[in-house]
């Protein structure tokens, strides 16, 4: 039996490729969750009385509510009291080592999962902001974009140097009364990214945060702001990884997006938290809360994600189009394997006139999963020519995994057309019949299937990240065939 | 306990006695219990995701006055009321019905009397049968109707349910309709609702289907108040089909709001729904279907499609299209949509000298004709042109005067 249980380890092992830990001295602040927690994380960031005001209020709220219960899920009980809130792996070392020296562990650790932090070795036309648990370790490119005028830090840094920005657009788009998560998330927020693309920019290279969790018992609450000004530009990646730990971590983060007139923002997502092993045990809680809000006339923000990691998502990137002619867009592929669970989708929220969005959602489900898509068309009575274009695939891979779809649509106005379609089936054994007869062995010919399938989402990502989201695809999905 | 649902337990702790002993035993079993599920659950908020659309207990709150008549059946063949039926019906009374329902409880709480309409194993009924619910009455009255459908091994039958109301006054009507169809029956439902703007109506089908049975339900709500039709069917054996339509057309405040479950439990079945709405003026409509492949369910054949037509900015459509798939080997689709009138072909029709009010008639009536269309029924199909041309036209609005109340 221990044998067995070896293999199945080591065979999870080699799927995900990300599971170390990295050996870093790390602060990590008592489990549990008080208001004297929140007083502690807001002390130890040097923030001012108005965020720990914020934080407060949110706390004090978040005690007043349920967790949500509504979404396709099984979710464990969490436990909020035995979570520590806060760890620090950039510790300064004792010996006064130079101002902003990195643990070269953390450098090596980033190295290894191909985000090099030394700027020469990144790849060309990338900025990065690496977040390790609840610190931002480091932001690369700063100089260079300050040149145009542009902000991107992380959030702790953004508080102390552009507080005037920061609590203007500071939950303002997901308040923290918006749902249980985002007012956690508000409570005990730690690091995130900051990015402000002044007028009239074109943000030169490609933005981008890498989240890793690393310390054991703690969950990640990031919470990241982008506010681009009128007709600027700006294309921004999220990117995630955890280490392999049969315990559930929570990760509960919040993005808001501000997108001004005739801007435009592309925000896309590799998201490959640890999923669990094999038998469910283990993996990220994935509960975040995403919403962009385009304020100005002729915006635009496209989500663009690929989901293949966590044992649980819960996600919705959102958009409320209340600018005149603005444009949203939604692409996604979730991929659930085993027994992970996906509860994800979009919300679109027409409130200005002319105003245009799509979704187009791609579930594969595999092993004993169950995927669902959940979404939200709304056409206030004000939206006039508002325009919903939505499309739902689901693709089935074995017998015992589940697809689900719950679109809800609300119109209020005559003049919008909203439509939607979906459809569910498994992959076609004609397909599969065509490629063995080619000399494709059916693993090798589902991922190219399956490839194809989720093709239409994957264009719309950066180059460097669609050749990184479809080998994603195919290591997902390994041993869920035959 | 809640304040809104006390008017009914208070009616029924008075009026329990009279129920119970102008009523028979096989129904009056199940009252007990459904009073206690009643006074626990309330009547659903919008909480509750099936009833996410309707204010239940707004509809429930005015103090209506119960019937409690029992039934009179005579001589027509199929037909009996309960106490009269030529089969034991303890098997099949409330078995069906969501019990956890509280809108159905009350209904199990205070029906008097039920129709059965008992079809015995291989006989073909020749002529549809028509039941005709007519709300009459000098005073604001609710109703609890209860029907039985058994089919039984390769029964077939048409059945059409017609509700009508003749004086104005506000009526509400609950009723509920169990359907067995037996291995290899075939049948077909048809429910036509044209009521008035005081009419609030609530109905919960609940359809069981053996094995390679075919069942085909339209539902046709061309004049109402508030209505809420809930339809649940389970496809219990292998090779059934199930074939579920509606059409609505609404305006001033209607509220129409259909809600409907197919529960694919084994495989090899079908099932397809359309529904279709014309909204117009103030009207709301909402429409959520579900369908549910369970595991196992294998080679499950499922498509749902919900269109509709919204002519007014005041008008508004909920629509939910929900596939809920635990089985890999299926063909599962569904699609939705909502918008208005093609202007190209109001255009064109205007071109020709049809003025503009007849052209969107046409069009609206074209819209609606796809659902007519699916009825093998062809008298009921003509007379359904006719009732839809004059529903349109804004002829409907009042009583035709038939027979029945002059």
């Amino acid at each position: 039996m221990e044998e067995k249980n070896e293999f199945v380890r080591e065979v999870a092992e080699k799927k995900y490729q990300y599971g170390f830990t990295t050996d870093v001295q790390t602060e990590v602040i008592d489990k549990g969750l008080s208001e004297d927690v929140v007083r502690l994380i807001s002390q130890k960031k040097g923030e001012p009385d108005w965020l720990l005001e914020f934080r407060l209020k949110a706390f004090r709220y978040w005690q007043t509510l349920e967790a949500p219960t509504w979404g396709h899920l099984k979710m464990p009980e969490i436990d909020y009291q035995d979570i520590s809130y806060y760890a620090d792996p950039t510790k300064k070392s004792p010996l006064g080592g130079k101002e902003g020296a990195i643990d070269p562990e953390l450098m090596k650790t980033f190295d290894k999962l191909g985000i090099p932090l030394e700027e020469r070795l990144a790849l060309s036309g990338t900025a990065v902001d690496a977040v390790m648990d609840s610190v931002s370790v480091k932001t690369t490119f700063r100089e260079k974009l300050k040149e145009k005028g542009i902000i991107f830090c992380s959030i702790s840094e953004a508080v102390k140097e552009h507080p005037e920005l920061v609590r203007e657009y500071l939950g303002s788009v997901v308040p923290y009364r918006d749902n249980f998560f985002a007012a956690l998330n508000s409570a005990v927020f730690s690091d995130g990214s900051f990015v402000y693309i002044p007028k009239g920019v074109r943000c030169p290279m490609e933005l981008s945060t890498y989240f890793r969790i690393n310390a054991r018992g703690t969950g990640q609450f990031e919470r990241t702001l982008i506010v681009c000004d009128d007709d600027a530009y700006v294309s921004y990646l999220e990117g995630c990884t955890a280490p392999m730990r049969d315990e559930n971590q929570l990760h509960a983060a919040i993005v808001e997006i501000v997108v001004k007139e005739n801007a435009e923002v592309k925000y896309s997502t590799v998201q490959n938290w640890y999923p669990g092993d094999s038998e469910g045990k283990g993996g990220v809680l994935n509960l975040v809360t995403k919403r962009g809000h385009l304020r100005g006339r002729n915006s635009r923000l496209s989500w663009t994600q690929v989901e293949t990691g966590s044992a649980i998502t819960w996600k919705y990137p959102s958009c409320v189009l209340s600018g005149e002619g603005s444009q949203a867009e939604f692409y996604s592929v979730a991929v659930t394997n085993n027994y992970q669970q996906a509860d994800t989708g979009t919300k679109m929220i027409h409130i200005g006139k002319n105003t245009k969005s799509t979704i187009i959602s791609k579930g594969i489900s595999a092993g004993k999963s169950q995927n669902a898509y959940r979404g939200l068309v709304k056409v206030a009575k004000t939206a006039d020519n508002a325009r919903n274009y939505s499309s739902c695939d689901s693709l089935l891979l074995g017998s015992k995994c589940g697809a689900h779809t719950f679109p809800y649509m609300d119109v209020h106005n005559n003049t919008a057309v909203v439509e939607h379609e979906a459809t569910t089936s498994k992959i076609s054994e004609d397909q599969l019949f065509y490629c063995n007869q080619r000399g494709i062995n059916t693993e090798e010919a589902v991922s190219l299937i399956v490839n194809g399938y989720a093709k239409e989402v994957i264009n719309k990502l950066p180059m460097e990240f669609a050749v990184e989201a479809q080998k994603l695809l195919g290591v997902s999905l390994e041993g869920s065939v035959g | 306990m809640a304040e809104d649902t006390r008017q009914y337990t208070d009616f029924y702790a008075q009026a329990g006695k009279l129920i119970c002993e102008r009523s028979c035993e096989v129904m009056n079993a199940p009252r007990a219990e459904a009073l206690r599920t009643f006074s626990a659950l309330g009547f659903p908020t919008k909480k509750v995701e099936r009833y996410k659309y309707t204010d239940v207990a707004e509809d429930f709150a005015p103090d209506y006055g119960i019937a409690l008549t029992p039934l009179e059946v005579k001589n027509l063949p199929y037909c009996h009321r309960i106490s009269e039926a030529p089969v034991d019906v303890t098997p099949y009374y409330n078995k069906l019905a969501d019990r956890q329902d509280a809108v159905v409880a009350l209904n199990t709480m205070l029906s008097v009397d039920a129709l059965v309409i008992y079809v015995p194993r291989n006989t073909k009924v020749e002529h549809p049968i028509q039941i005709s619910n007519v709300l009459k009455g000098e005073q604001d009255t609710m109703v609890n109707r209860r029907i039985l459908i058994i089919l039984e091994q390769c029964a077939e039958a048409d059945i059409v349910i017609t509700d009508k109301a003749v004086d104005q006054m506000h009526f509400l009507s609950n009723q509920v309709v169990e359907v067995f169809a037996g291995d290899g029956s075939h049948l077909n439902l048809y429910e036509v609702e044209e009521t008035h703007l005081l009419c609030t109506r609530y109905s919960s089908v609940f359809v069981q289907q053996g094995r390679d049975s075919h069942v085909h339900h339209t539902s046709f709500t061309l004049f109402n108040g508030h209505t809420r039709n809930r339809m649940d069917v389970s496809l219990k054996g292998e090779g059934s089909g199930v074939i579920l339509n509606g059409c609505v057309i609404a305006d001033k405040t209607q509220h129409v709001d259909n809600n409907t479950l197919i529960d694919h439990q084994v495989g090899c079945c079908q099932s397809n729904e359309l529904y279709k709405y014309v909204l117009d003026d103030s009207s709301v409509g909402a429409f959520a279907g579900r369908i549910l492949v369970r595991e196992g369910a294998q080679k499950t054949i499922s498509n749902e499609t919900n269109a509709n037509l919204c002519a007014t900015s005041s008008a508004r459509m909920y629509t939910q299209p929900m596939l809920e798939i635990y089985a890999d080997d299926v063909k599962c689709s569904h699609g939705s949509t909502v918008g208005q009138m093609n202007d190209e072909a109001l255009f064109y029709m205007r071109q020709r000298g049809i003025s503009e009010q007849e052209a969107r008639l046409l069009l609206k009536s074209a819209f609606i004709t796809e659902v007519i269309e699916t009825i093998p029924l062809e008298a009921l199909r003509d007379r359904l042109h006719v009732l839809v041309d004059k529903r349109l036209r804004g002829e409907l609005s009042k009583c035709e005067g038939c027979k029945l109340c002059k």
